[in-house]
């Protein structure tokens, strides 16, 4: 039994960043219905980009900080910019190619700069541990999940009373009714990538602060799918649930059944669980389903 | 549709003639662009296959490469294991594989669009971890080796022999598919595409059509990863990874989904780009004295040309050629009327 | 037997498509309340009703689009609720669509093969190999096509055009080749002259008549075009709010106070 709590720790505190993560996902999704598989890309190269201020320019943290966010705020800009906008109305295979292509770019070039070693992360956080029902848990992943559940509630409130996302919701739903409205869906589009480009930073750099920097951190763009159907994929809620579920499922999976398969089970695991729901309920457990109409 | 062009005769005995010849030819790269050519039949196979059912029926597949690792370790474990020879461990690859496409589909068919990418995604893992950890049959990492089997006294992964086996089936994998397109299953595949529900309601069983659909694009996928372990000779779950599933999807898009030609554009592009990136970073290099990995450049490249392709021409490559065609065709058309060989009327093509 | 005549002995032949108490609903709204009708074979027969009233719920639920949550479809006597779309097509019951519904990309020639696909046995292999089997049933199809359908309709010039680049009057035509293609028994038409001007309504209407007795066909036709309605149906059922409300010959209904009630406002049906 203690084991078993043990691994649940964590796995949530595992979870809470693909939380994170995935939330990326869902606001994009949520505002222009594009499915973004470049968000491991862009957490990736946002805790890069951190690294490359703190300890390859040498500035102070605070300052590094505030400059990756605009860095990486502007790069979201340029994407929605100068690709996004030209791809509304495609095909759904043509949105996922094109973050696809997005996500190529944004790997070789941080390949061709830092390189495929691994890098340690410098510390960013006053970094302590607390006891948590045996387990030892790191300060990192407290500050991951806590900004997972601050960012949850601001999104929250967010779409739901202010203008801005109210509006954001009307452009996913019905562009053409939107702009009929008087709501710049371009203005709304350019804010959307920009909070997700800064949320996939922060993601990356609660990552990295876990465990390596590395070029391959953008795998966790495809591990978050299952948390996005698990909690839906309009669902901000349940990004962050699903997150927590689907990062205790993969610290049970490790420990209990991968003995007996062998491999790294683990990173399948989730991705078995995702078949599950897929044949369960495929809309998640907060996704809204949708409805065809002749 | 090729029209039935009786002026044409001539230029294909030419190519057919090139075609029988040229393996022969004492010419220094021949080698070199056999290699190339024998690379881009594997992947026209593989891409027809995934168009018919992205291109065509409309499923989006992340997996392809996984049905091509079935394809091939069927014919690795027949081959080694069970010491069937070559003429039935290709279509055995192909049935095997049809088989684990349907296993696959039947429970994923009934999922749309983003959902059916996500459990093809899924399965594109699964089968990875099995390429990997079944190892008693796999062999895992280590990678399996594979005698090739012998045609008249060669084996069959010389690149001469090869050339001919895989171009062959290549040929006979377009004519197949546009084939297919002549009829009532490759009509039910589009209309399931365009209009699912209005397909049903006319009479089309459209969760059987997809599974056909599933299992024709696997029965591809299978003999392209059959071929590929005969000509490789060894193979690992390293070629059957994602970004392989994702280099096929490419290959449609570059080429033009939902056309037949596409698949045979958009391999050769696949196939070529890398090897012309390889050149250029060979020539530059002294000059640019640059620390740049070939895979991270391969990578900006691939994902530059990707997004081109969307944003600029998402209809692909036989789109560009379609309409530089027509230009050619109408202007030959406005020199006939000018200089009264032909009569008033303007063919447009449609 | 005339058709008055078999209107009159409706129950003692057996009819053609029976509906028995159906109902339908989504979440709070009650599309379809216990609704029953018989159509006797061979008759053309209209459903009417504003905006709403069920009608075109009606048949999405003969097709098998929509599961009724009560009720029996029954066809030539044998009960077809429990199938599935594609089977009911099967059966001999063809429709065209309100919003039209073709296929845009392909070809006119390619969507009327397509409303033919159920007569069509050529499999995935055979169709492939393409000589010999699915060869021979390509150049039959084609063949039954220009002959019956293409000229009958005056499509022949039009038969390689793509869809989406035809006029709204010329879809719908194409929309009326594909569901007869199938040579059905029974045909639905949803609102097949919408949108079209007199000149194409004419056109049309004279077609739907001519093919209908050609081939010894049961319509079931849904129209808002009150002046084709009360011209060519031999039997009318109105609809409102999901059910019945009144039924009988063209001269009956247009005498419903009820009916006059729903078209033209309380004034006139105090006349």
């Amino acid at each position: 039994m203690d084991l078993l709590i043990q691994v649940l720790i964590a796995g949530i505190t595992i979870g809470s960043i693909y939380s994170l993560i995935a939330l990326g996902v869902v606001l994009i999704f949520k505002s222009s219905g594009v499915i973004n598989f470049a968000q491991g890309s862009m957490v990736m190269v946002g805790a890069f980009i951190t690294y490359a201020l703190v300890v390859q320019f040498k500035l102070p943290i605070l300052l590094s900080l505030a400059l990756t966010f605009v860095i990486s705020g502007l790069m979201g800009m340029v994407i929605e910019r100068f690709v996004l906008r030209y791809l509304s109305g495609a095909s759904l295979i043509s949105v996922i190619m094109v973050t696809m292509g997005i996500s190529y770019i944004l790997d070789g070039g941080a390949l061709a700069t830092w390189g495929s070693s691994n890098f340690t992360y410098p510390k960013l956080f006053p970094s302590f541990s607390i006891q948590l029902g045996g387990v030892k848990v790191s300060s990192v992943y407290l500050w991951s999940f806590l900004t997972s559940m601050v960012l949850l509630v601001v999104f929250l409130f967010f779409f739901k009373y202010s203008k801005m996302g109210l509006s954001m919701r009307a452009a996913a739903d019905n562009q053409k009714v939107a702009v009929v409205l008087g709501i710049s869906a371009r203005r709304v589009l350019s804010l959307t990538w920009i909070i997700t480009s800064a949320v996939a930073t922060a993601g990356g750099i609660l990552l990295a602060s876990i465990s390596a920097l590395h070029v391959n951190l953008s795998y966790i763009g495809l591990v978050v799918f299952p948390v996005v159907i698990l909690g839906g994929l309009d669902s901000i809620p349940g990004a962050v649930v699903g997150g927590l579920i689907v990062g205790a499922l993969e610290a049970i999976a490790g420990v209990y059944i991968a003995p007996y398969l062998g491999g790294a089970f683990q990173q399948v695991a989730s991705f078995a669980f995702l078949l599950i729901i897929l044949l369960i309920k495929p809309y998640g457990l907060f996704g809204t389903k949708e409805i065809e109409r002749l | 549709m090729e029209p039935s062009n009786r002026r044409g005769w001539p230029y294909y005995l030419l190519f057919l003639a090139v075609f029988i010849l040229f393996p022969f030819s004492l010419f220094q790269y021949t080698k070199y662009i056999l290699f190339l050519v024998n690379m881009t039949a594997i992947g026209v196979i593989g891409a027809l296959g995934l168009n018919i059912l992205t291109g065509y029926t409309g499923l989006i597949s992340l997996g392809q490469a996984a049905f091509m690792g079935v394809g091939a370790y069927t014919v690795a474990i027949l081959g080694t294991k069970v010491g069937l020879p070559m003429w039935i461990n290709l279509p055995a690859a192909g049935i095997i594989t049809t088989l684990v496409g349907i296993i696959v589909g039947t429970p994923s068919l009934r999922l749309k669009g983003f959902y059916l990418a996500m459990s093809t995604l899924a399965a594109e893992f699964l089968l990875e971890y099995v390429f990997k950890n079944w190892e008693s049959m796999t062999q895992g990492v280590q990678g399996l080796f594979i005698t090739p089997p012998r045609v008249f006294g060669i084996h069959i992964n010389n690149d001469r022999v090869f050339y001919f086996l895989s171009v062959s089936l290549a040929v006979l994998g377009v004519i197949g598919a546009r084939n297919l397109f002549r009829t009532n299953v490759g009509r039910a595949f589009i209309a399931i595409r365009d209009r699912d529900i209005a397909a049903e309601l006319i009479g089309i069983n459209v969760f059987k059509y997809k599974l056909v659909s599933f299992a024709i694009s696997s029965f591809y996928a299978g003999v392209a990863g059959g071929l590929w372990c005969y000509y490789m000779t060894i193979i690992n779950p390293e070629a059957f990874q994602l970004s392989i599933s994702i280099d096929y999807v490419a290959m449609i898009i570059v080429g033009g989904m939902g056309t037949l030609f596409g698949s045979v554009y958009g391999a050769i592009f696949v196939v070529l780009l890398p090897e012309a990136i390889q050149r250029l970073m060979e020539v530059l290099q002294p000059v640019l004295h640059m620390e740049y990995t070939f895979a991270a450049f391969k990578q900006i490249v691939f994902g530059v040309i990707i997004v081109i392709f969307l944003v600029f021409e998402p209809k692909g490559l036989s789109e560009i050629f379609s309409r530089l065609g027509n230009r050619i065709s109408n202007r030959k058309g406005k020199e006939a009327i000018q200089d009264g060989s032909l009569p008033g009327s303007r063919n447009t093509k449609g | 037997m005339s058709i008055l005549q078999q209107l009159k002995h409706k129950d003692k032949i057996q009819p053609h498509l029976e509906i028995h108490d159906l109902s339908l609903h989504f979440g709070g709204v009650q599309a379809l309340h216990q609704v029953d009708l018989e159509v006797p074979r061979g008759i053309l027969f209209s459903l009417i009703g504003p905006n709403g009233a069920g009608k075109t719920s009606l048949i999405n639920c003969i097709s098998k689009f929509y599961e009724p949550n009560a009720g029996k479809i029954i066809f030539n006597g044998r009960e077809i609720t429990p199938f599935r779309p594609h089977a009911v097509a099967r059966f001999g019951i063809s429709r065209t669509f309100q919003n039209i519904e073709l296929f845009k990309g392909m070809t006119v020639l390619d969507n009327i093969k397509l409303g033919r696909h159920i007569h069509l046995r050529s499999g995935a292999v055979a169709g492939m190999v393409y000589l010999g089997k699915a060869k021979r049933e390509e150049e039959r199809l084609e063949e039954f096509i220009d002959r019956e359908i293409l000229d009958f309709l005056g499509l022949t010039p039009i038969k390689n055009r793509v869809v989406a680049t035809l006029p709204y009057g010329m879809q719908k035509r194409v929309d009326l080749a594909r569901a007869l293609s199938a040579k059905p028994e029974f045909l639905i038409l949803d609102e097949p002259v919408a949108g079209m001007n007199r000149e194409e309504t004419q056109d049309m209407i004279t077609h739907i008549l001519e093919i209908k007795k050609a081939w010894g066909l049961t319509v079931l036709l849904i129209e808002h075009d009150m002046e084709v309605v009360m011209n060519i149906s031999d039997w009318i059922v109105v609809m409102n709010f999901g059910e019945k409300i009144a039924e009988g010959t063209p001269a009956i209904v247009q005498k419903n106070p009820e009916v006059i009630r729903i078209y033209l406002g309380h004034a006139y049906s105090e006349t």
